[in-house]
């Protein structure tokens, strides 16, 4: 039974100014109309440019239920498309990536695709002639996804045309991106392996949220930070030197006073980020060469500033964090309702020091793998979470935290960094992008 | 003398002692130096500049151990249990001159907690170091059948 389709007034009554009702994780029927409306209308990370780095090398990736394909054609541009012939639908591609040669070929009838998409060859093609075949939509290839940005390397597609533009709805905070780019001394990032890939038994909002959900580390992770800063303490003996592992976990338990200190900063359509001052990537030690590299390539000053910025998390509405400090790109890929699986991938900083990246591969698999202890703590929580939340004692989940009456939506705001202001931004933008192509048709009767 | 026997003894031993969750005499089995490895790619060379799901010295599998006992390790509420199902080891060098002792064990590994059982396949490959009379572990590498496969939480050792 239908309860939210066409409803855009029922979705709008989920989110309130501090409380989200549970529907929006634990109800299938949300679930559904995210894949067909919030997902469609965002502008979605579908790889990195540098795994297209020769011509007929693809990739593949879904944006809500729809799988996509991107692909570098022999000109070297970029092109995207749906992953289905325009013959009976087959996947054009099976595999994440790989290099399809000079052209995509159906493996049912051998329909056969250039690199951007366009018809190549059908077998007995005169089977078609007179069929009026020139004028149907098979005969325009593989279809396109007209809205795909590459920013700096990275690849966002839009799957509505009448969605908002690229620049309007990332806006500043593509500024984490920047940064996270221009900490290579050649300004380059580039993907040399697979993600680590770790399957959650849980809402993707779940995950989304936790990004910059700065009360719940020094309590969740004592189990895992605290016991690792426990055991070094103890172990440490006469060593002068904070093993790299230890600075890892080290900060996790840092207590409220540092997350409050070191901020939040939201943007327009559900971005934000913590750590605006400082944050937990702040003290690590220097990696023998970088700054050289880095003053030789920036310039004193401006190397400096690249490498001051040290934020923590930046959200991007809906579905990937960035943590540029440690070149980590973490995509919170949804399956259903209560599964999502979740993609953590490294950049290797072009020209960089080997340490730079030998960091961030055990950044990646001290908290983001299955087998990370860190990554437990959270999961424990979110399973917990999608448990607690079929109680019909308290329908809804508070996220009041420093709330103040008649905060304004959609701006850019420096605040206190333990607010679950952040949360609130993103819930205003999934209302609005989930709502944003549906039929108002009440609305137009009033 | 270290003999084939040895080895494979060692082998079964050591994961009796991780099915009857004896962790700390587990840790005893490893060299101080010992590395206990996980990789993310298939015939991986390099646990440093390749993604692995674990590359951990003795200090971090000390933390994992302490932590599975921990009072606010809550997703060890309920408890983990494993089981380990081993092939015959394969002695791939017994070498006491050389002090080169290293073997290969292909086995099936169970985890449960609560009502969930996961089951996942691969090979061990151990690397020996002589400590004494004995055997102690430089280097336990677990080579899982779907390495690249989205696995839910893994909390015990392999």
């Amino acid at each position: 039974m239908d309860r939210y389709r066409n409803n855009a007034f029922a979705i709008d009554a989920l989110v309130r100014d501090t409380e989200v009702h549970r529907d929006v994780y634990v109800d299938p029927e949300i679930f559904e109309l995210e894949m067909e409306h919030l997902f469609p209308n965002s502008w979605i990370y579908i790889g990195h440019a540098s795994q297209l780095a020769k011509p007929g090398d693809f990739i593949t990736a879904n944006i809500g239920r729809q799988p996509v394909l991107a692909s570098r054609h022999t000109d070297g541009s970029i092109h995207a498309f749906y992953n289905r012939c325009p013959h009976k639908g087959v996947k054009i591609a099976s595999e994440a990536c790989g290099n399809t040669g000079k052209f995509f070929r159906c493996p049912y009838h051998a329909w056969s695709f250039k690199t951007d998409g366009s018809l190549l060859a059908i077998p007995l093609k005169k089977g078609y002639e007179g069929t009026g075949f020139g004028n149907a939509q098979a005969n325009e290839g593989l279809s396109r996804i007209r809205n795909v940005v590459v920013h700096r390397d990275f690849i966002f597609a839009q799957l509505n045309d009448n969605g908002v533009s690229f620049e309007d709805y990332f806006g500043e905070s593509l500024s984490t991106i920047d940064n996270m780019v221009d900490r290579s001394p050649e300004g380059k990032l580039a993907v040399v392996a697979a993600p680590i890939r770790y399957m959650h038994t849980c809402n993707w909002k779940m995950l989304v949220e936790n990004q910059t959900d700065t009360c719940h580390p020094m309590v969740a992770h004592e189990s895992s930070a605290g016991t690792a800063v426990k055991v070094w303490k103890r172990e440490q003996s006469d060593s002068t030197e904070t093993p790299m592992a230890v600075q890892l976990y080290g900060p996790f338990m840092s207590p409220y006073e540092f997350y409050e200190q070191s901020g939040i900063r939201i943007w327009p359509n559900g971005h934000g980020h913590t750590g605006v001052a400082n944050s937990i990537h702040s003290n690590y030690s220097d990696i023998e060469g970088y700054l050289g590299q880095m003053v030789a390539a920036y310039g004193e000053t401006r190397a400096h500033e690249i490498l001051g910025e040290v934020r923590h998390n930046t959200v991007y509405f809906p579905n990937i964090m960035v943590k540029g400090a440690v070149q980590i790109l973490r995509n919170f890929i949804p399956i259903a309702v209560d599964k999502t699986l979740v993609e953590s991938w490294v950049y290797r900083l072009v020209g960089a020091p080997d340490k730079l990246y030998e960091r961030a591969l055990m950044y990646n698999r001290f908290i983001n793998a299955p087998t990370s202890i860190v990554g437990h703590d959270d999961l424990e929580m979110y399973e917990r979470a999608q448990e607690g939340l079929k109680s019909n004692g308290n329908q809804w989940v508070n996220l009041q935290r420093l709330y103040e009456a008649g905060e304004q939506a959609d701006v850019t705001a420096v605040i206190n960094g333990t607010s679950e202001r952040q949360m609130r931004n993103q819930f205003h933008a999934w209302a609005k992008f989930m709502t944003l192509d549906m039929d108002k048709r009440v609305e137009a009767a009033e | 003398m270290i003999t084939e026997k040895t080895i494979t003894d060692f082998i079964y031993r050591e994961a009796d002692l991780l099915d009857t969750m004896q962790w700390q005499a587990w840790l005893d089995l490893f060299h101080p130096e010992g590395r206990y490895w996980m990789p993310l790619e298939w015939q991986q060379q390099d646990p440093v500049l390749q993604p692995s799901l674990m590359y951990e010295d003795l200090l971090l599998l000390k933390v994992r151990v302490e932590r599975l006992a921990g009072e606010r390790t809550f997703s060890q509420k309920p408890k983990s249990r494993c089981h380990h199902l081993l092939q015959a080891p394969q002695i791939v060098a017994c070498d006491p001159a050389a002090g080169m002792f290293k073997a290969r064990t292909s086995y099936i590994y169970t985890e449960t907690r609560g009502d969930v059982l996961e089951r996942f396949s691969g090979w061990a490959s151990h690397d020996f170091v002589q400590v004494g009379d004995g055997l102690k572990i430089k280097l336990k590498r677990v080579d899982l059948v779907n390495f690249d496969a989205p696995f839910g939480n893994i909390q015990l050792f392999m």
